[in-house]
Formats: structure tokens, C-alpha cells, sequence
């Protein structure tokens, strides 16, 4: 299986994302730039956190418009599995690709610390290796997370299963009804502020994240190869 | 040329945590008077005439790029500038 890691410029999670799909999972990895058009060679795209663009005008706001996107929305319409974390996340909802819009946090703080998860939905192509209502702790760090929507886009987030991860205990940043992700109703794009690619080794801290990645790959495999 | 004035503000229904803290620095400043504040960007645009419709063109680049309909709301004012 094979995987693009895509960088912006100001994108700084891109190595550890590398990291954690050639080290830990033992997959195909590959970084494209932002310029790239063509993305039919890779099999799930990840988009990492940093800052793309500095963060001009709204996290994502001019990410959205580099060439590569329009090769991200192709993939997703395809079904690949696609991952944006953190400003990947925000990249992601500027783009259309999911519903919803970042706020500062409602403490103005940019918060860095690890905090913990609910799984509220095991049953995506991202989320399988988990159980239901696991709590896993993962690393947040950012500025802008506190999730908003109108809301009728949430009964439809609700009804449809598509929150898929919720801050248990508190929530760090205001996010509406605590969202830390969510997908799209076809269930292939996900988008979360906290960093699963930073959980991937009990070492440093945590390696809840690596479940994830496992989900990604076991859902690529019932797909794509052929048992005897 | 024209000056176009772009005001981006978050819509009235999504809180916006800057106004609050904001709204709270004036009140220990003592002017309790301050009911609300809402925090927005401003920016100049200076842009040639040509033969596009310029409402049209300001309006889409603020749906498309300068404000997030999400959450934002946006105004502007056109100004005929003379080039320089």
C-alpha cells in the first residue's frame, strides 16, 4: 500500500507523518509537494498539521486553492482513504471536502498537551482496529480547533455516524458537541485536530495513534488483495 | 482604479472568543457600558477596471477566498481611486 504524505509550504508534521507510515507501519511512503497535479499513484493521501501558508487569512484558506487539491478531491471521490490532521483538518474543511469551520480556541491559547479520545465510531475504514467507545490519548497543538457548524449540519453529522472521534473528559477548545473528527458521508475523508501520527510510540508518550494507520491498511487489504 | 474596502466579520450567531476577551479587557478598564464586541479583518483591495462586472468580481472573492460563509459575513464599499 502506498501512501502521499503532501507538504505545503509551512507544513511542519510532514516527517513525522513519514515517519509513522515508512517506521512503524512498514508501508510505502512518499512525499508530494503542493504543486503536484497527479496523485493516481498513491493508494491514501495524508495531509499533515504546521501552518500552509502561514496560516494567512484563515488556517487553510490558500492551501485549498494549490494545484494539488483539485488531485486530493479526485482521489476522494475515488474512495481512497484521505487524512487530514490538524491543519490538514482545516485544510480539508476550507476545501469542501467537509463540512463545518475552525474558531480560535475558546481560551485563545494554542494548547499543546496530549489529550484523551472517545471512539465514537469504530466502524470506518479508519477506526476499525479500535473498539467501540475506546478512550486513547493523542496529542493536540493548535490555536484554531474549536470546531463550529450550523445545526443542521450536526443532526446530519449525528444521524449519519460521521463524528467520529469526541474529547472525553473536557474539552480543550470549545469544539461544538466536543468534536475532535469527523468524516464525510461516504465515510473516506477524515478529518481530526489531534495527531495520531505524534501516538505511534509507547516511548514518547503514546501508541494509540498507530491503530489508525492499522485501520487504513486492513481496509486496504479486504479491498485490494485477493485471497487464496 | 478603485478602492475596494472589504470588512469580514464572524456571523452573529457563532461566538466569537477574541470579542469576549476583548469585551472583558473594557469592562476591568471600567467601561462597562460595552454590551458586545465582534472582532473582523479589514482589507484594501486596489484593483484595475476592466471589462468584468466589478460587484460581481468582489462578491466572488470574498465567497470564494476572503471570507469563510461558514462562519463569516462580509461588506464592502467601492471607492474610485485615482491612479497614480
Amino acid at each position: 500500500m502506498k501512501f502521499a504524505v503532501i507538504v505545503f509550504p509551512g507544513s511542519n508534521c510532514d516527517v513525522d507523518m513519514y515517519h509513522a507510515v515508512a517506521d512503524e507501519l512498514g508501508e510505502e511512503v512518499e512525499y508530494v509537494w503542493h504543486d503536484e497535479e497527479n496523485l493516481d499513484r498513491f493508494d491514501a493521501i495524508l495531509l499533515p498539521g504546521g501552518f500552509s501558508y502561514g496560516d494567512y487569512l484563515r488556517s487553510g484558506a490558500i492551501a485549498r486553492f494549490s494545484k494539488v487539491m483539485a488531485a486530493v478531491k479526485q482521489a476522494a471521490e475515488a474512495g481512497k482513504p484521505v487524512l487530514g490532521v490538524c491543519n490538514g483538518f482545516q485544510i480539508l474543511l476550507e476545501a469542501g471536502l467537509l463540512p463545518g469551520a475552525m474558531r480560535r480556541n475558546q481560551g485563545l491559547k494554542f494548547i499543546c498537551r496530549p489529550v484523551q479520545l472517545v471512539v465514537e465510531n469504530n466502524e470506518t475504514m479508519f477506526t476499525s482496529a479500535y473498539d467501540k467507545g475506546e478512550v486513547i490519548t493523542i496529542p493536540i497543538a493548535h490555536g484554531e480547533g474549536n470546531y463550529y457548524c450550523d445545526e443542521q449540519t450536526l443532526k446530519r453529522l449525528v444521524e449519519n455516524r460521521q463524528i467520529v472521534f469526541r474529547y472525553h473528559g473536557e474539552n480543550p477548545n470549545g469544539s461544538l458537541a466536543e468534536i475532535a473528527g469527523i468524516v464525510n458521508e461516504r465515510g473516506n475523508v477524515l478529518g481530526m485536530m489531534p495527531h495520531p501520527e505524534r501516538a505511534v510510540d509507547a516511548l514518547l508518550g503514546s501508541a494509540d495513534g498507530l491503530k489508525l494507520f492499522r485501520s487504513i491498511v486492513n481496509y486496504w487489504r479486504e479491498t485490494h488483495v485477493v485471497t487464496a | 482604479m478603485y478602492k475596494v474596502k472589504v470588512y469580514v466579520t464572524l456571523r452573529e450567531s457563532v461566538l466569537d472568543p477574541q470579542g469576549t476577551a476583548v469585551k472583558g479587557a473594557l469592562h476591568s478598564l471600567s467601561y462597562t457600558e460595552v454590551k458586545d464586541v465582534r472582532i473582523g479583518k479589514f482589507m484594501e483591495l486596489v484593483i484595475e477596471k476592466s471589462d468584468r462586472d466589478l460587484d460581481e468580481m468582489v462578491r466572488d472573492m470574498c465567497e470564494k477566498l476572503l471570507s469563510n460563509p461558514v462562519i463569516e459575513d462580509y461588506r464592502y464599499e467601492i471607492e474610485e481611486a485615482v491612479a497614480r
